[in-house]
């Protein structure tokens, strides 16, 4: 019977594919966020695969926080333009304008929370009735306990001691006017599992993602890039490093690690051989012991 | 690319569950299993080691590391299922850790129903006990293929072959020969020391069989799956609408279970009407075959009114169709069951009403008794219970098929998922 066994990989992707399609069934008006990080970029890729040879019966919907490498941005443009797919893009700085959040102050201050507002006003406005993320459940211990639909009330809000089970592949979509789901396609799939899959299907990516050059600067054992979005500490100085991003988010708290991999290959054994996880480059997690359990429950990605 | 890493591409995936009661050592287990395979990262372990000193305990904790929420690190104990990752050269795994309570059996199910594998565990002090009766019984309902009973806290019993093979008859009595379980394998081990969990055990001689990890990674899963009985439920119809594919029509799913090629006979159902399959198209080009659990999109040689719910099956080998059937039935709910009550039922991609007939009987989870006059089915009860559906479903019984054979059943009120069902 070893012919009609697939790898990991492709066992994921079906699986992956099968939860976006349940979604074009289930819901009326569903977006998928995309934020030009590499975990939204697999996502996009599927839902791709899902439908072909038709195009992607959703809009992309992506949460800018101003706050971006240009990189990113450009890609993001360069991917939708050759793809000829639509996106939804909602700005942070809009609902500063509009009074609805106040702008965090000081050295460590970041829209990274804001974020919540803006997704949950363009979900209003849009009538959205599911927004799918590219989060995954190796991320984060909150993000463990994360079903592959995830039922929002009609404030945005997750109740995670009160989730619908979830059984075989059966998933329940059903909602009450107001109410949305958050639907992870990727839930399963690990860092790893991602630049494998990058790899096998030959998938483009920012060049963020391998190592160049860059004006950085340490703040509590984190290396940030130098931004005009990131006001610097007296004392605290930037200098020219070898690095690359493990994860692509807001520039104000997405940290760099000092690597030379400038292939797939490289990444992928620099990843084998790390002994942090992703998220520890992430200043928004390390808030609390529960941070990322809190931003979720108030409508978080 | 080096060996390594490319050969991570010929991995197979592997789910596992894991039951216990409260203090069975579960998170334990796993913590372990993660730690000696080097999943755990250094952030990780830092935060629990905190953690384990705010608290005061001596040791670092590892059940923290699996305790998401805040009020399961508060209360220190696991409230729902929680999906944890790690990967050997041969396998990925993907772990359910389920909560051992007796009010949270409901995610019990839910873990089990993807498992390839359940790992049940036994506090070597305490032998079978009655959830460990009820945790075996889900895993044979679910018929999880493979039963692994980690037979754990040797350590607090001198590492005693005797009470080893205690627990290991009492189990094979009380659970294996009552339930006709076919697949069980028995390891003796120290969670929270390693033993017999990644490294095989220095204290434990007399055990001649391989530590956990290694058992995992060897358990053959492709004959688990059903490769006899061709059903693709039709998910989504895709067309194009553009010019290059004006006509085109692609029936979109996953494959449930069986094989199917170009050129096959099938029978859509609920039409009965039969065609072939044209093409198996994919994103890159059209394939020779699909097999279970691809996710495929099939071409057929006729036009004809194909839409989700329906199934396309192997023409010489088509499912049960009826309005009527029986079933096991997990209830999932605060609420009880209505006595026939309507429901939301959800099986394969399709989806109707149905209506509770009867209560055959309901099972005592603790004995594994059957109890006849009981009619109440109420959270966490498991009954076998007649339906009838407001249009035929097309379906296999779930002994054969566990795709075909499921189901849930929805509150039409609160759209909440209130039970699991098995067609018997």
């Amino acid at each position: 019977m070893k012919e009609y066994n697939i790898n990991h990989l492709r066992e994921l992707e079906a699986e992956s594919i099968f939860v976006i399609r349940e979604v074009a069934a289930q819901f009326e008006n569903p977006v998928m966020l995309f934020s030009g990080g590499k975990d939204s970029i697999i996502m996009f890729h599927l839902a791709r695969k899902a439908f072909a040879p038709a195009k992607v019966p959703f809009p992309m919907m992506h949460i800018d926080t101003g706050h971006n490498f240009a990189e990113t941005i450009e890609f993001r443009d360069m991917l939708m333009e050759k793809t000829g797919t639509r996106i939804i893009v909602r700005y942070v700085q809009d609902s500063i304008d509009q009074g609805k959040v106040a702008e965090e102050t000081g050295f460590n201050a970041s829209r990274n929370k804001l974020q919540t507002i803006t997704l949950l006003d363009g979900i209003e406005d849009l009538k959205v009735d599911c927004a799918m993320g590219g989060g995954r459940r190796d991320e984060e211990k909150a993000r463990a306990k994360e079903r592959f639909f995830s039922h929002r009330d009609e404030f945005g809000q997750w109740d995670p001691k009160n989730q619908r089970p979830e059984l075989w592949n059966l998933f329940n979509g059903k909602k009450h006017m107001g109410e949305h789901f958050r639907v992870f396609p990727i839930s399963n799939w690990t860092e790893m599992d991602v630049w494998q899959y990058i790899y096998l299907e030959n998938i483009e990516i920012p060049n963020l993602y391998f190592s160049h050059e860059r004006e950085v600067f340490q703040r509590d054992g984190t290396l940030l890039a130098k931004s005009d979005c990131i006001p610097m500490r007296p004392g605290e100085k930037t200098e020219k490093r070898i690095v690359r991003f493990r994860t692509i988010g807001d520039a104000t708290c997405t940290g760099a690690v000092e690597s030379e991999a400038h292939s797939l290959e490289e990444i992928i054994e620099e990843v084998a051989a790390t002994r942090t996880t992703e998220r520890g480059t992430r200043a928004d997690d390390r808030r609390s012991e529960a941070a990322m359990e809190d931003r979720k429950k108030e409508g978080y990605f | 690319m080096s060996e390594k890493s490319a050969g991570y591409l010929d991995m197979e995936l592997l789910r596992f569950t894991t039951a216990g009661s409260v203090d069975d050592g579960k998170s334990t287990l796993i913590g372990r299993l993660l730690y000696d395979s080097k999943a755990i990262f250094e952030d990780q372990m830092e935060a629990i080691e905190i953690s384990s000193k705010k608290r005061g305990d001596e040791e670092v904790d590892l059940a923290l590391l699996t305790d998401g929420l805040r009020a399961e690190r508060e209360q220190g104990i696991t409230i729902d299922v929680a999906y944890r990752y790690f990967a050997t050269p041969k396998r990925k795994f993907i772990i359910a850790d389920t909560p051992g309570h007796i009010q949270y059996t409901r995610n019990m199910v839910t873990g089990a129903s993807t498992a390839n594998a359940a790992l049940i565990l036994v506090d070597a002090r305490n032998g079978v006990i009655e959830q460990t009766l009820r945790h075996s019984y889900i895993a044979n309902l679910l018929q999880i293929p493979h039963i692994i009973v980690c037979i754990n806290k040797m350590d607090l019993v001198d590492f005693s072959q005797e009470t080893y093979e205690r627990i290991k008859a009492d189990y094979q009595k009380m659970v294996v020969d009552k339930l006709n379980i076919k697949d069980v394998c028995f390891i003796p081990i120290s969670a929270k020391l390693g033993d017999n969990v990644v490294d095989a055990s220095t204290k434990m001689d007399w055990y001649s069989g391989t530590p956990l990890l290694d058992l995992l990674e060897n358990i053959k899963i492709v004959d688990d799956r059903n490769h006899g009985d061709s059903r693709l439920p039709v998910q989504y119809v895709i067309r194009p609408q553009s010019d290059e594919f004006h006509d085109y029509r692609g029936y979109a799913g996953r494959v449930a279970s069986g094989v199917f090629h170009p050129g096959d006979k099938v029978r859509i159902l609920p039409s009965g009407i039969e065609t072939t399959i044209e093409a198996i198209d994919s994103f890159t080009g059209e394939q020779e075959v699909a097999f279970t659990p691809q996710s495929v999109t099939l071409r057929l040689s006729d036009n004809i009114d194909i839409s989700r719910g329906d199934m396309i099956v192997d023409a010489n080998n088509v499912p049960n169709v009826s309005q009527e059937f029986e079933a096991m039935l997990c209830w999932m709910n605060e609420r009880a069951m209505m006595p026939r009550g309507k429901y939301t039922i959800k099986h394969t991609t399709n989806e109707t009403r149905c209506m509770i007939r009867d209560v055959k009987f309901k099972v005592n989870v603790d004995t594994l008794d059957e109890v006849a006059d009981d009619k109440v089915v109420a959270l966490n009860d498991i009954a076998c219970v007649s339906f009838k559906a407001a249009k035929p479903l097309f379906f296999d019984s779930y002994k054969k098929n566990r795709l075909t054979g499921s189901f849930i059943l929805i509150d039409e009120g609160t759209n909440e998922t209130v039970a699991a069902g098995m067609i018997l």
